[in-house]
């Protein structure tokens, strides 16, 4: 795999950090490629996937949860205000529930995501260039494209919608515990509206784009880790523009995904 | 005749940007024979074992394995000739989320078909060779510097690889762990029948190992022989060398 050079400079200048755009780009494009070339070849890597899946995926559970209930309190809390102005506080379990599903739950699941486990990889694979782990094991005849790069980015992509599905779930009883807080509203009451208004439409884009999303975090950690160089400062550049990088891509895509799902089905807008 | 010769290096040139690392290198190394590669730091003996296993693709030049052209070759092709070589990295490059029992089992895993009681007999009996049978279930983490070397020698030649790439096999080790190290390399090699190649700059290991070395300088190799010879020789940058590194051995 030829990944064009990235420079890294103390002083960097303009056309120091053009060049590095364009080369991130380049490289992450070809590395994409070089991951769909492999996901499809034998030796399929079953354990290290569910390891990972493991690692990864449900160690993200106890921050996700936490971040989950917060978002749908905090969302109820800051809505209930304004619709009391309007006199619409019957509508804040729809309102919390559209926004969640639809947008801040897969988008806010999938950033602390990226700030766990893009950064994660990146350090681990950038670890391992820099202290040879990596050429050993293609000395040793394994790809080792293969067993550490395929293998999280599949996990990561499967986990992902996991995780967004729990943190919704979560959010919906975050935005209860503000409903009992500011409003004398029962459970029963609040099921029924959140199912009165939420159409199975608004839960599909919501959580495929979360598989789009959980493959970003991964192989940006990834290229960034498996290209990292420069030693120890190299393993710490490697983690951070791996966060930066793919929490970037992430609202980019989402920007389209939200596009393409209102051509698709109109009706959600 | 049969050819003799396992490694056939034709006019090898390698630069890294403007920096010129290899430069019209040719050498050829027997079967069965321990080579060791001289020089300085920076005068590109690690690329050149880089260059052989294939991390590293040269500018110009031939590297033939067993008449094979390995920069002529499919990835699948190179990849049947690496599982017969073994490679020591200067920094053991064990692999750091796994025991010492997975980094022996790994390539056997993917490469053999054993049991599991097959995988647990070669894994103990390599370990012995290396007399570090009770480290089976420590973590690298947990082991010393010549530890990691023994265990690193243990991973390389747990596959009965042909031939054996040292990158610095006693960098960072005391001079009696670098005996140690030295003569166990040169055990193993007795006992397994390998063919070496050892990059270092030290004298000891040198001395123990080498059946031939080759100096390394300004890219090109100037000199060739046995160690006694070069250490016995009149060039002012051999004398300087030797003296050097014999003020450092003792």
């Amino acid at each position: 795999m030829n990944l064009p050079v990235i420079k890294h400079k103390r002083r960097a200048t303009f056309s120091h950090l053009v060049y590095n755009f364009f080369a991130n780009i380049t490289g992450l494009t070809i590395f994409n490629w070089e991951f769909i070339k492999a996901v499809f070849l034998p030796p399929y890597e079953i354990a290290e996937v569910k390891k990972h899946m493991d690692e990864l995926g449900v160690k993200t559970f106890p921050i996700v949860s936490i971040t989950g209930f917060i978002i749908g309190l905090v969302l109820a809390l800051q809505s209930y205000p304004v619709l009391l102005r309007f006199g619409a506080t019957d509508f804040l379990p729809n309102t919390v529930a559209l926004s969640v599903i639809r947008e801040l739950g897969p988008v806010i699941t999938a950033l602390i995501f990226a700030g766990r486990v893009s950064s994660g990889i990146g350090a681990e694979l950038g670890s391992m260039r820099v202290t040879e782990q990596i050429d050993a094991m293609e000395v040793s005849a394994i790809n080792p494209f293969r067993y550490l790069v395929v293998t999280r980015v599949i996990a990561t992509t499967m986990i992902l919608p996991v995780l967004t599905i729990y943190v919704i779930f979560l959010a919906l009883i975050g935005g209860y515990v503000a409903v009992i807080i500011t409003e004398n509203m029962s459970f029963e009451y609040y099921k029924n509206a959140i199912i009165g208004a939420v159409e199975f439409g608004d839960l599909i884009p919501g959580v495929a784009k979360t598989f789009v999303f959980g493959y970003i975090a991964g192989i940006v950690g990834a290229f960034k880790g498996y290209t990292a160089d420069g030693g120890t400062e190299g393993v710490g550049r490697a983690s951070t523009t791996a966060v930066v990088f793919a929490s970037l891509l992430i609202l980019i895509f989402d920007m389209i995904l939200v596009q393409i799902t209102l051509m698709l089905w109109p009706t959600l807008g | 005749m049969a050819d003799t010769r396992l490694i056939r290096i034709q006019n090898l040139s390698k630069r890294f940007e403007t920096l010129k690392v290899l430069e019209d290198v040719s050498l050829d190394v027997r079967i069965g024979e321990n080579l060791v590669v001289f020089g300085r730091s920076g005068t590109g003996k690690s690329v050149l074992l880089k260059c052989i296993i294939g991390l590293l693709k040269p500018d110009n030049g031939k590297i033939f394995i067993k008449d094979k052209n390995i920069l002529e070759i499919s990835l699948n092709e190179l990849n049947d000739i690496r599982k017969n070589i073994g490679f020591l990295f200067q920094s053991s490059a064990l692999y750091d989320s796994m025991s010492v029992r997975e980094n022996l089992a790994f390539p056997l895993i993917r490469h053999f078909d054993f049991s599991q009681k097959e995988l647990d007999e070669k894994i103990n009996n390599t370990l012995e060779l290396v007399s570090l049978s009770d480290a089976i279930d420590k973590m690298p983490s947990d082991l010393s510097g010549g530890m990691r070397k023994r265990i690193g020698l243990a991973r390389s030649i747990i596959t009965d690889p042909e031939l054996m790439l040292y990158d610095e096999p006693t960098t960072g080790l005391d001079p009696i762990t670098t005996k140690e190290i030295s003569e166990l390399i040169l055990n193993l090699q007795k006992k397994l029948n390998m063919t070496s190649i050892v990059v270092t700059h030290d004298l000891i290991c040198a001395e123990i190992i080498a059946d031939r070395a080759i100096f390394l300088k300004d890219a090109k190799i100037v000199h060739e022989g046995k160690i006694e010879d070069l250490s016995k020789s009149d060039d002012p940058f051999l004398k300087n060398f030797f003296s050097n590194e014999i003020v450092k051995a003792s």
